[in-house]
């Protein structure tokens, strides 16, 4: 990570586009993003912005168009593949796993780093313990982020909503992304917990070193942390540039508040 | 770090009081065995509880931790039944009965088995859900068919195979028929003994939590639970499915060695291998608890049980099993008892902290 | 001439298969269940008929009316008390249930009727077609079948396209709540296709005693199995397709019979079901769904 320069472009999206039977969900869609930078993506419902989610973490695989995350051509890639190269996402509508506990929940986040192999698993050798203790360690100080760790041995299922979407973040961060996308993170959340969760998002910017790509609603969200904006509405890019002019531009609002 | 200690404590308490389970309940039984207080039909009875249990945890494995609805369990008892017994068989017929032979045996019924649901599992795990259901249970059923079909027989050339019958084998002086197509394997020594079977049983179910309560258990979960979420942190999820059904078809094949080893004849019959088999087994972990390793034990051997018990009612003892199976299902599924069941969960958890009741 | 001769009692099979396939195509379209204890429904059928042509002596087709209206009241009955609790909950739970409900009609049976086979009178009394100078002899219940199936394809899918009912139900099976929402009883539309699907079971369940003359407790089963696999091959939800894999399913299983070995007719039908869903995982004719992300 150290290695890239603040001003390097970490993700370089080129006319993207996707249709589903006949209808152009996502047209000549391009998007550059710097590293380090808190992009929001934002339009009017169904303008296409979780399908661009989709694509970028291979969900959907484009008609056309080039992704490339840190020099790396990402079209044709697996979600799991998309995921190693280093993009974690959060969901619009909740999915974490909730039969597991908020520990277990982080824990397989890190399923990439903290290993061992199948001989020490089923015969719980000395090895098994190193791991899973260390697992423990980094799961909780990534709970204490997000002010979870009082929460850790509950089922996933029975959180708050508020702390079910932090617990997603949590989970895409144990994966060690170089990009995360949060798709609607202040959903459902009042204002004091979507001012909290603006200071968390700055501060796991800072702390983790990810950049971020956000979906959201919130225009005090938005406006609040997003350093730059992309306007999406049917499935094309209307306005792209910094936070404030986006903001304030009355095509953006025309599509906003209708004619 | 208290919440880490508790969960920790509750998974090895679970573990623990598991694997006691069935050592007390072997001692229990061992001790009602040698003081002649147990009736030919229970001593009887014995060795088939550890095969129903062995089948029931492994297939837990299957569908209540990986989540994939597998109708064909009995098939791949059936290959560790036959490719174990092929073994045994042809080494009596060497001469040679040891213990080491049936351990030997049981290895290679678990590798067979194995081996036969990884390769299909491949393909198959791409089918999702009752797709899945239907594809395991034609599987069962073409294995089951395949052995009824094959005469394999040895002589002093060696190894000889025909589909079409045992004169066909043209065996030489001295040489016998191992397999008698649908007849199957006769004369099979029998090595299965409830010790035997105990231990074989407690080592699954050390393997098995184990397995759960590891790295590879929790991602398999995490993918039973929410298969987009888990690749989008980068989990190959047919790989992690493969791997249970691999070692779940694995273990179904040491249950296949133990039953195998059992009697003294061995036929693919569909009472014991059919698609009903596997959905006996299927009934032992819904009634157990998905992903409950030791309810699958505990409702194994009650529903075995149960039935025996029931033999003083004769003809109507399959139709009150029939009935409680169906009441039971309602009354522990049914959305509109939920209220009715928390109540009473309440009533008996009263003191533990309520958000910790798994919310269905 | 003898391929013909086994083509076409595969046909007659596969008409059979074809019948019960609807009923399981219907139920599993609309109720999203497997209903494993269809097959013993069709059982039911033949003890029914049974009783009434052989036991009471009643006109054998009047029997077959009895028969199939005593499964659709059987059908509807199970699906109001066993499986109707269950709406909601995990499909699992509901599998279960149905195999409970298959045991239990088995049982009845047998406690009923014994273990014992009963040799089951063709209620078709006619002579079979000679063709060819005698060299391709048709039975009459291959023709009956045949026809059979034929009519009840063609007024099921009249039902579905045309009347009232059929959208009511089309429209369930698409989207339960939104059908709700819309005024439709769910509830009643799903018994409705149980007594449809129950009272093609009834039908079949004469059909395939007249043609396999053999009764007993789990006659149902196994032809069940089939059924489902034929639907599951046809894709399953499609009335077409239903009738497709049934055909496909008796020509496949008698043609291996007669030509491969009648040890593994059944590993060879079930293996070209597995080669078919692996090509195609929705079945010939079944529907792509995609899940929303």
């Amino acid at each position: 990570m150290s290695n890239i320069e603040q001003n390097k472009n970490i993700l370089e999206v080129t006319s993207l586009a996707i249709s589903f039977g006949g209808l152009n969900a996502v047209d000549n869609f391009s998007l550059s993003i710097k590293n380090k930078e808190l992009y929001g993506l934002i339009g009017p419902n169904g303008a296409g912005k979780t399908t661009v989610f989709n694509l970028l973490t291979g969900v959907y695989r484009p008609d056309q168009g080039e992704i490339l995350l840190d020099g790396e051509n990402l079209v044709g890639k697996s979600v799991e593949e998309i995921n190693k190269t280093g993009i974690a996402r959060t969901f619009q509508n909740i999915r974490l796993f909730n039969r597991l506990t908020v520990l277990e929940n982080v824990k397989v986040g890190f399923n990439a780093f903290n290993k061992y192999n199948l001989l020490d698993a089923v015969l719980a050798l000395p090895n098994k313990k190193k791991v899973e203790e260390e697992s423990n360690g980094e799961a909780m100080e990534l709970l204490k982020v997000f002010n979870l760790q009082d929460e850790a041995h509950l089922l996933a299922g029975n959180l708050s909503y508020g702390e079910q979407r932090k617990l997603e973040i949590a989970r895409a961060l144990a994966t060690k992304p170089k990009l995360l996308l949060l798709d609607e993170p202040a959903a459902g959340m009042n204002s004091n917990e979507t001012m909290d969760l603006m200071n968390t998002i700055r501060f796991v910017r800072d702390k983790f070193n990810v950049t971020i790509l956000l979906i959201e609603h919130d225009m005090k969200l938005v406006s609040g942390i997003c350093e730059r904006l992309t306007v999406l509405n049917f499935g094309r890019v209307l306005k792209q540039g910094i936070t404030n002019d986006v903001l304030n531009d009355p095509e953006v609002i025309k599509a906003y508040l209708g004619d | 770090m208290e919440q880490i200690r508790n969960i920790k404590n509750k998974q090895f308490i679970y573990s623990l009081s598991t694997a006691l389970m069935v050592i007390v309940g072997y001692a229990i039984m061992q001790s009602v065995i040698n003081a002649n207080l147990a009736s030919p039909l229970i001593k009887g009875l014995m060795v088939p509880l550890c095969i129903y249990s062995i089948l029931a945890i492994s297939l837990n494995l299957v569908v209540g931790i990986s989540g994939e609805l597998s109708l064909g369990h009995a098939g791949f008892m059936c290959i560790g039944a036959f490719a174990s017994c092929i073994f045994t068989r042809y080494m009596k017929w060497l001469g040679n009965e040891s213990l080491l032979i049936f351990i030997i045996a049981i290895l290679i019924g678990a590798v067979a088995a194995g081996l036969a649901g990884f390769l299909i599992g491949i393909p198959v795990l791409r089918l999702r859900g009752d797709y899945l259901a239907i594809v395991t249970l034609a599987f069962g059923e073409i294995i089951k068919n395949v052995i009824n079909a094959i005469y394999l027989g040895v002589d002093s050339t060696g190894f000889k195979f025909s589909m079409k019958d045992s004169l066909d084998l043209n065996l030489g002086e001295g040489g016998i028929v191992i397999i008698k197509g649908a007849q199957g394997i006769t004369n099979a020594p029998r090595y299965s003994t409830f010790l035997i079977g105990a231990i074989i049983l407690l080592i699954c179910v050390v393997i098995l939590n184990n397995f759960i309560n590891s790295y590879y258990g929790r991602n398999i979960m995490a993918i039973r639970d929410n298969r987009i979420a888990a690749e989008s942190i980068g989990l190959n999820a047919s790989r992690y499915k493969l791997l249970a059904f691999t070692i779940g078809s694995a273990m179904a094949g040491v249950a296949g060695v133990l039953y195998a080893h059992n009697l003294n004849t061995l036929a693919a019959l569909p009472k014991n291998f059919g698609y009903n088999m596997s959905i006996t087994i299927l009934v032992f972990v819904v009634l157990g608890g998905m992903g409950n390793i030791r309810g699958s034990i505990i409702s194994a051997v009650i529903l075995t049980v149960l039935p025996e018990f029931l033999r003083e009612f004769s003809n109507y003892r399959m139709l009150v099993y029939s009935i409680l199976l169906v009441t039971l299902m309602i009354f522990s599924n049914a959305p509109a008892l939920k209220d009715f069941r928390e109540n009473l969960l309440s009533k008996i958890n009263f003191g533990k902290n309520k958000k910790l009741i798994n919310k269905e | 001439m003898a391929f013909f001769s086994y083509l076409i009692s595969g046909l007659s099979l596969g008409a059979i298969y074809a019948i019960i396939a609807l009923g399981y195509t219907m139920v599993y379209g609309i109720a999203k269940m497997l209903n494993f204890a269809h097959g013993d429904v069709i059982m039911v059928g033949g003890y029914i008929a049974f009783t009434c042509s052989i036991s009471l002596g009643v006109n054998p087709y009047i029997a077959t009316i009895i028969s199939a209206l005593g499964c659709m009241v059987l059908g509807v009955l199970v699906e109001r008390i066993a499986y109707r609790p269950l709406r909601g909950a995990q499909s699992l739970s509901v599998l279960i249930t149905a195999i409970g409900v298959s045991y239990f009609l088995q049982n009845v049976a047998l406690l009923i009727f014994g273990a014992n086979t009963k040799s089951f009178t063709s209620i078709i009394n006619m002579p079979p077609l000679k063709l060819f100078n005698g060299e391709l002899t048709i039975t009459a219940e291959a023709i009956v079948t045949i026809i059979v199936c034929l009519v009840v394809m063609a007024l099921l899918t009249l039902f579905v396209n045309k009347t009232r009912l059929g959208w009511a139900m089309m429209a369930v099976s698409e989207d339960k709540g939104a059908a709700t929402l819309m005024g439709i009883n769910s509830n009643a539309t799903i018994g409705l296709t149980f007594a449809i699907g129950s009272f093609l079971a009834g039908i079949a369940g004469v059909l395939l005693c007249s043609s396999y003359p053999t009764l007993t407790p789990t006659t149902g089963a196994m032809p069940g199995i089939k059924a489902f696999v034929a639907a599951v091959l046809g894709g399953i939800g499609s009335i077409p397709g239903a009738c497709i894999g049934g055909f496909l399913l008796g020509i496949l299983e008698n043609l291996s019979k007669a030509y491969i070995s009648s040890q593994l007719s059944d590993a060879i039908v079930f293996s070209v079901l597995i080669i078919v869903l692996l090509i195609r995982p929705t079945g010939l004719m079944g529907k792509k769904q995609i899940e929303k992300v």
